[in-house]
């Protein structure tokens, strides 16, 4: 199921090509790892924040075609992970650049995805695939080198569809907790003051974290499979439902950890906790043609006639049909009017579909953060006169 | 609708172009008249400047053409008593404007509300001191500095901040008075210049940030606080070099994603600090690398507020906010396809970022930030080339005339694509500068208009990049991208062209002129090689959303990928070729012609497609053309863009024949008639024979002859005593001029023949070989006339109207005042000049438009002169829309629809003189001499005027004191005048000197024309020429503001140009009339006496109609 080991007949400069499942063919030069791979062929519109992309898990399974054509100019920073590897299963660009120039990114984007074993194509023209995707929507996708092409026309028509894969594994195994800007053992005494919140990780960005602990949190990480139960008996003061990889359709177990904690404590959902917590809320979710992936997604809060612009990475979305009557869809996307945020009524839970964490993406959307824990206040010891920002 | 909607909305345009105020304002103006007229809110523009397409019919509900001065401002407002006025998308000019009408209070005493920005928010962000307060405020970090008044102040505030530092005076255009500077003399100098600059007596004396990288953001803020960002744009130069004159990429390249977002929100904070609502540019200084430009740590600025690892990133500080429609949005706008000036307009008239639909998309709204996928490379034109004597070095104060944009998948084929554009003499990215330091890294430590190329000899001549880094302040990214290329460079110069190199070389940006020169071949060879390995360009859209959209915007940049998205369409189509960055010679009235071009086909329904460079241009707005091509104007691109037109390209021929209309691009377009048609391309419109015969000065010597037209006497010579023997033949003056330069380039007028053999020596060191082209210079009345011809088989030639110059022959045509009608000439006179108008343009065979200058020689006052024929051009020259306006005959669309066929008759048109309408106006030429150091100012047979405005009213006196008025030139009603005139004009002077003694004038005079005014009988003072010593001297009297008006002719001996070269300069910079002719001060003066001063105000239509 996974990419086939490196070649040792692959040099570094190889011809290769992206071969999509509807038959076409792009040619290009190979850079990364000397490896093929296999995925669902997503495109990103986002202008800088390769890095980020590249570590956010929630690329799992997918092979990442970015439209902005020049990528790696500024290299590569390892303290900017988003998680603890490269997470796309291939990437695909117009032009790699191997002289990068930045104060702090000094590696090349070729080594890095190189000592990640994650192989790439360069010199490609990213536009049309981009087009082609737009059109008849994602597909899966193989990257080869240029002898393999026929063959590899033979293989995508086997692979399994994105869809019915379980990506629970890109979560962490054992819970852990964030502290000194890095994942600490939860065994080490924990001497923050302030708030504590349990972040279920479905595959979250490191940012989420640092947002909360910024913010004065106690923040740990439990692992995508935690009972309502588990996340209750570390005693969490709120709960937040992170991103990650796949069909929300398979995500029975969170959403009966969701169902349980909502009106036990403060929860707040980003991106695939959003489409869990939606459908705790009663709600269907359903693929997007494309989905939304980009730095510049227009978002309306209904409340304020405010828009915001948002970092999104998501294939799936909520369908308000059968939402529960007391909760209200608070956000709409602007472009194509699908859901972005809902909120309870009654009770402290609300989520949007993107990423108020950026990284990367516009930093406009950081207040969420404090709306959450003004929710928390509201609701425990470490409350204070503090009124629910809703 | 929202209840804030007004009913109607003043509209302030920019007035003439300007250095630092060019045809961007045009196309800001016309998208707030469209977005107005879409909101159904009534428009009333304003603009002296005529060469506007916002000044035509149908674009504003009212339009004025009157000068931009609060006075004329206040009748039209009393008069049409609008309910908002706009007054952010005039530039500077009409920023300054609304402000001054407010404080006049103006707007409050006829109840016009300011829309959009709030007059408070300006002004924050105009005032230094406020501005720093409002930053401090929000803790956005600005550089250590101080705001000061006085010179006193000055050196105070620089013991806190330290040398170097940059000096930047308040409301002023271009950074217009300001610099760097390094020394202390500097220091005091620049403080002055910059104090005088600024009509508040304000300037900024900032800590420099000089090699730091600039990066500009593109902010819109709505009612409702919604604020994005549309472009972020990052300099090639560091800080250091005003934007305006900066090589800029869009978008940023070498900026993180944390560094991006970082300066991103603290232009969000910025916008919404400040109130603003509408557009506004934020400029930002970010630390560069430190291992190529040291930091200095005490200027510091504290860490940004978001969470780590972000709090650890670079430093950064703000610069400055434009709070307003400028040059980089108009950039901006090409750059993204999001049109900032209508939608801004459209927040000014109430409406919310998502309450507007994204023209782009159709189905999404302008709440959105646009994704670039590809590259954008701007470079700014500059005029060097017509001025030689110019200070080169760039830095805070703006030079460049206009500039260049281009589109590519990779920063080296769109700089490659921008320097094709540029149109400078053949510099290609292969040129060397043969004057330069013999060490190339040192040429290009100083920012100049050829750094760029400095920087190519750096990185060839093997200097180190690191090392290039460090001396120019240049990031490596760039440098590193310049030696991509000079690998391929290398490669073609050393391997076979094979498919794959050639390729490569294409993706790389490499025009086939150059793999040419490369790899030993020619252009035409190497076209036929690369279409025959099938490698040629695709057309990608812009789109706003880098495809995850469909869009339904066809504007398209060329790349060489695999898939074109411009598919040949069917119909009748035809090409216009546009004209390129504005520069001196060729301004916004090509752009003007251009687009009508557009417009009359579609008119006519043809499609309209549009090739153009030129980022600041209403020809480049998607919505004037059915087809956007940005590309260079050379014969490559156009021939590419015909090709995938009519699909020949990719060997489909279902597009049918795309012929080119050439005409209305000036030189730049005309010149590729000759090519086109070498390649079996169609050309609507006079053919490249009619263009040839008229260039070709032998051939069109033996047409006049055969027709029995007079030309002034000349010949062509290639040495000294070929010269002197020809001018003794001719007799003197003669006008004398390089053979192989068009439109006035290094022309002068010789009165003697030691000034003759110094000319002819100097040309034939500069280009051996070359023909010098020897004339008698006529010192008669000068005239022009456009033409429109309908072409084969029609017998018609319909004369607009008759222009006379102001100035006598001698003085560039676009550097004269013209007048329609011509006001002094007799009925046999305009008998005959309509008889040779109509048998040149029919001998010649010319379909569309033609200009032609002639000059009437009179022997006795009061009979008719002799017409002699100087210039025949077959294509729209730069009175087309003067004269379009003030006579009502459409006369692109009347070219445009001969050249398709349709008689004049047809049209309903007759041939012969249009008659002339009851209204009076004088064209009047714009200089910059302000911000060009080291430029003279007098007029002569080389064009120096950037722009030009127009002055219309019922009578000669009053239309001529408001094209003045306008032009920065009236005449005041009383005051000082000095007086410097040559001894060849003091006869012509003597009647100007009794009237300005008689009008009361003080009288200030250098010694000769001082004998000669108390020769006449008047009081004068005399002042001490410098180079004669005296305490104070001449240029002491005018810098120190005594002086209200200068009228100095230049000696026509070279040697002694230089005295009345100082007085000239100083004029300029201390902003008073300089009149170096005696016929334009004679006009002036005249005018102002003669009630002048009187003047009307009305609608251009009311004049037109005789209704003043």
């Amino acid at each position: 199921m996974n990419r086939t080991s490196g070649r040792d007949d692959w040099p570094e400069h190889h011809e290769a090509a992206l071969v999509l499942a509807d038959g076409a063919v792009f040619r290009g030069t190979g850079i990364g790892a000397a490896a093929d791979t296999w995925g669902e062929v997503v495109f990103n519109t986002s202008m800088t924040g390769y890095q980020e992309m590249l570590t956010d898990p929630s690329y799992a399974g997918q092979i990442l075609v970015l439209t902005y054509p020049l990528i790696g100019n500024y290299g590569i920073d390892p303290p900017i992970d988003e998680s603890r590897q490269v997470q796309v299963r291939g990437l695909v660009v117009r032009a790699e650049c191997d002289t990068p120039s930045h104060p702090r990114g000094g590696m090349r984007l070729h080594d890095y995805l190189a000592a990640a074993d994650i192989p790439g194509i360069a010199g490609v023209d990213t536009r049309a695939i981009t087009r082609r995707i737009r059109h008849d929507g994602v597909m899966l996708g193989v990257i080869v080198p240029i002898q393999d092409v026929e063959a590899a026309q033979q293989r995508l028509a086997e692979l399994p569809a994105y869809d019915s894969q379980d990506f629970i594994s890109v979560g962490v195994e054992q819970p852990y907790r964030w502290s000194d800007g890095r994942p600490q053992p939860i065994a080490n005494p924990s001497p923050e003051p302030g708030p504590h919140i349990v972040v279920l990780d479905e595959g979250l960005k490191y940012n989420i974290l640092r947002h909360l602990h910024t913010r004065g949190c106690q923040v740990t990480a439990m692992p995508p499979s935690s009972s309502a139960d588990d996340i209750l008996a570390v005693k969490p003061h709120g709960v937040l439902l992170s991103p990650g990889p796949g069909d929300p359709q398979l995500r029975d177990l969170q959403v009966a950890a969701a169902k349980a904690l909502i009106g036990k404590l403060p929860v707040m959902g980003i991106c695939m906790g959003h489409q869990v917590l939606g459908r705790a809320f009663g709600a269907d979710t359903f693929k997007l043609k494309f989905g939304h992936r980009g730095g510049n997604h227009p978002v309306l809060e209904t409340a304020t006639g405010r828009v915001a612009i948002t970092a999104q990475n998501h294939g799936y979305a909520v369908d308000p049909d059968a939402l529960a009557a007391d909760v209200d869809v608070t956000h709409i996307n602007l472009h194509d009017s699908t859901v972005e945020g809902l909120a309870h009524r009654a009770e402290p839970v609300f989520s949007i579909q993107y990423h108020a964490e950026a990284s990367p993406g516009p930093l406009d959307n950081g207040h969420l953060f404090d709306r959450f824990l003004n929710l928390i206040a509201d609701t425990s010891p470490h409350g204070s006169a503090r009124g629910r920002v809703r | 609708m929202t209840d804030q909607q007004p009913e109607s909305v003043l509209i302030i345009g920019s007035g003439p172009i300007v250095i630092g105020q060019a045809a961007e304002f045009d196309y800001a103006g016309t998208q707030a008249c469209k977005a107005m007229t879409e909101e159904g809110v009534r428009s009333i523009l304003v603009n002296s400047n005529p060469a506007t397409i916002m000044t035509d019919e149908g674009v504003a509900d009212q339009v004025y053409i009157e000068p931009l001065t609060v006075p004329v401002l206040r009748r039209i407002i009393e008069r049409e008593r609008p309910e908002g006025l706009l007054p952010t998308l005039g530039g500077q000019v009409g920023l300054n404007l609304a402000v001054d009408l407010h404080e006049a209070g103006i707007l409050d005493q006829f109840g016009v509300r300011l829309m959009g920005t709030p007059i408070d928010s300006i002004r924050r962000a105009e005032d230094r001191a406020l501005f720093r307060d409002a930053m401090r405020e929000i803790g956005e970090p600005t550089p250590p500095s101080a705001v000061v008044h006085s010179l006193d102040e000055a050196r105070q505030a620089l013991e806190a901040i330290g040398l170097p530092v940059a000096i930047r005076p308040a409301y002023t255009l271009g950074g217009t008075g300001g610099g760097f500077v390094r020394t202390i003399d500097e220091f005091e100098r620049v403080v002055q210049t910059g104090l005088d600059a600024s009509p508040i007596t304000q300037i900024l004396i900032e800590r420099s940030l000089l090699g730091w990288k600039e990066v500009e953001y593109e902010v819109m803020r709505d009612a409702a606080d919604t604020c994005i960002t549309i472009c972020n744009m990052e300099n090639l130069d560091p800080m250091g070099v005003h934007t305006g004159d900066s090589i800029v990429v869009a978008p940023s390249q070498t900026l993180s994603d944390n560094d991006y977002h970082m300066l991103r929100s603290a232009s969000l904070n910025i916008i919404r600090s400040l109130g603003i609502e509408g557009g506004c540019n934020v400029q930002l200084a970010l630390a560069p690398r430190q291992d190529v430009t040291s930091w200095p740590a005490e200027s510091m600025p504290p860490a940004g507020g978001v969470p780590d690892p972000h709090d650890a990133d670079l430093p950064y500080y703000v610069i400055e906010v434009n709070p307003r429609v400028s040059r980089s949005s108009a950039l901006a706008s090409k750059a993204t396809g999001y049109p900032i000036a209508r939608v801004a307009a459209k927040i000014a008239a109430g409406k919310r970022l998502d309450e507007i639909p994204n023209q782009v998309t159709g189905r999404t709204q302008a709440a959105f930030e646009p994704a670039l996928d590809y590259c954008v490379v701007k470079i700014p034109r500059w005029p060097f080339d017509k001025f030689e004597a110019g200070d080169r070095v760039l830095g805070t104060q703006m030079k460049a005339t206009g500039e260049v944009m281009a589109i590519d998948r990779t920063f080296e084929a769109a700089l490659q694509k921008a320097i094709r554009s540029l149109e400078v003499g053949g510099k290609s990215m292969l040129w060397e500068d043969t004057d330069a330091e013999s060490d190339a890294t040192l040429a290009a430590e100083t920012p100049t208009d050829v750094r760029l190329w400095h920087l190519f000899s750096a990185v060839r001549s093997g200097t180190p990049l690191h090392e290039i880094a460090q001396r120019t302040g240049v990031d490596p990214w760039f440098l590193d991208r310049i030696e991509t290329m000079i690998s391929m460079e290398r490669r073609l110069l050393a391997e076979p062209l094979t498919p794959a190199l050639m390729r490569a070389a294409k993706r790389l940006g490499f025009a086939d002129e150059q793999i040419a020169n490369l790899a030993g071949s020619v252009d035409e060879r190497v076209r036929e090689q690369r279409l025959a390995w099938g490698i040629k360009p695709v057309y990608k859209m812009v789109d706003t959303c880098a495809a995850e959209f469909d869009a339904v915007t066809p504007y398209f940049y060329s790349t060489y990928e695999e898939e074109n998205e411009a598919e040949p369409e069917a119909g009748n189509r035809a090409l216009v070729v546009g004209s390129g960055p504005i520069r001196i010679g060729q301004g916004i009235e090509f752009d003007y012609a251009s687009v009508k071009a557009a417009q009359a086909l579609r008119a006519a329904g043809w499609g309209a497609v549009m090739a153009n460079s030129n980022p600041e241009t209403v020809s480049t707005d998607f919505d004037t053309s059915d087809r956007l091509y940005f590309e260079p104007l050379d014969e490559e691109a156009v021939r590419d863009i015909l090709q995938n037109e009519d699909g020949s390209l990719n060997g489909d021929h279902n597009g049918g024949e795309v012929a080119s209309i050439l005409q209305f691009g000036g030189q730049t377009a005309i010149n590729l008639a000759g090519p086109l048609t070498t390649a079996a391309r169609p050309i609507l419109g006079s053919s490249a024979d009619v263009i040839d015969l008229a260039e070709d000065r032998r051939r069109f010597e033996r047409f006049l002859a055969d027709l029995g037209i007079p030309q002034p006497p000349g010949t062509a010579v290639q040495s000294v005593d070929e010269a002197v023997l020809a001018a003794d033949a001719i007799g003197y003056p003669v006008l004398v001029r390089p053979s192989y330069v068009l439109g006035g380039r290094a022309m002068e007028i010789v009165q003697a023949v030691g000034d003759l053999a110094r000319y002819v020596t100097q040309a034939q060191a500069a280009a051996p070989g070359r023909p010098i082209l020897i004339d008698k210079y006529l010192a008669g009345v000068e005239v022009e006339v456009d033409a429109i011809c309908g072409g084969p088989g029609d017998q018609a030639v319909l004369i607009p109207g008759i222009m006379e110059h102001i100035e006598r022959a001698g003085v560039h045509s676009g550097d004269s005042m013209a007048v329609y009608p011509a006001p002094n000439l007799l009925p046999g006179e305009i008998e005959k000049l309509i008889q040779y108008t109509r048998e040149i343009g029919l001998g010649l065979g010319v379909a569309g438009l033609m200009n032609i200058q002639y000059v009437i020689m009179r022997e006795t006052e009061g009979r008719d002169g002799d017409v002699y024929v100087l210039e025949v051009n077959p294509r729209a020259s730069r009175t087309v829309p003067f004269l379009s306006k003030v006579t009502g005959v459409p006369m692109v669309e009347l070219a445009v629809r001969a050249m398709l066929g349709e008689s004049l008759a047809e049209q309903g048109y007759p041939s012969g003189l249009w008659p002339s309408t009851p209204l009076v106006a004088v064209k009047a030429p714009v200089f910059s001499m302000s911000k060009l150091s080291g430029v003279d100012t007098h007029l002569g047979p080389e064009m120096k005027s950037t722009g030009e405005v127009m002055g219309v009213d019922v009578d000669y006196d009053r239309a001529l004191n408001k094209a003045l008025l306008a032009a920065g030139m009236a005449v005041p009603p009383s005051g000082r005048a000095l007086l410097s005139i040559a001894d060849q004009d003091k006869p012509a002077a003597m009647s100007l000197i009794r009237e300005l003694g008689e009008a009361g004038y003080g009288l200030y005079a250098t010694i000769g024309t001082a004998n000669l005014i108390r020769g006449l009988g008047f009081d004068v003072e005399e002042a001490p020429k410098r180079e004669v010593g005296g305490d104070p001297d001449v240029i002491d009297l005018i810098r120190s503001g005594q002086i209200d008006m200068v009228i100095n002719t230049p000696e026509q001996i070279s040697s002694n140009i230089r005295d009345g070269f100082h007085i000239r300069r100083a004029a300029a910079e201390q902003r008073i009339p300089c009149f170096t002719s005696i016929d334009t001060a004679h006009h002036a003066v005249a005018a102002m006496l003669e009630g002048g001063a009187d003047y009307n105000i009305a609608p251009l239509p009311d004049y037109k109609a005789g209704l003043v």
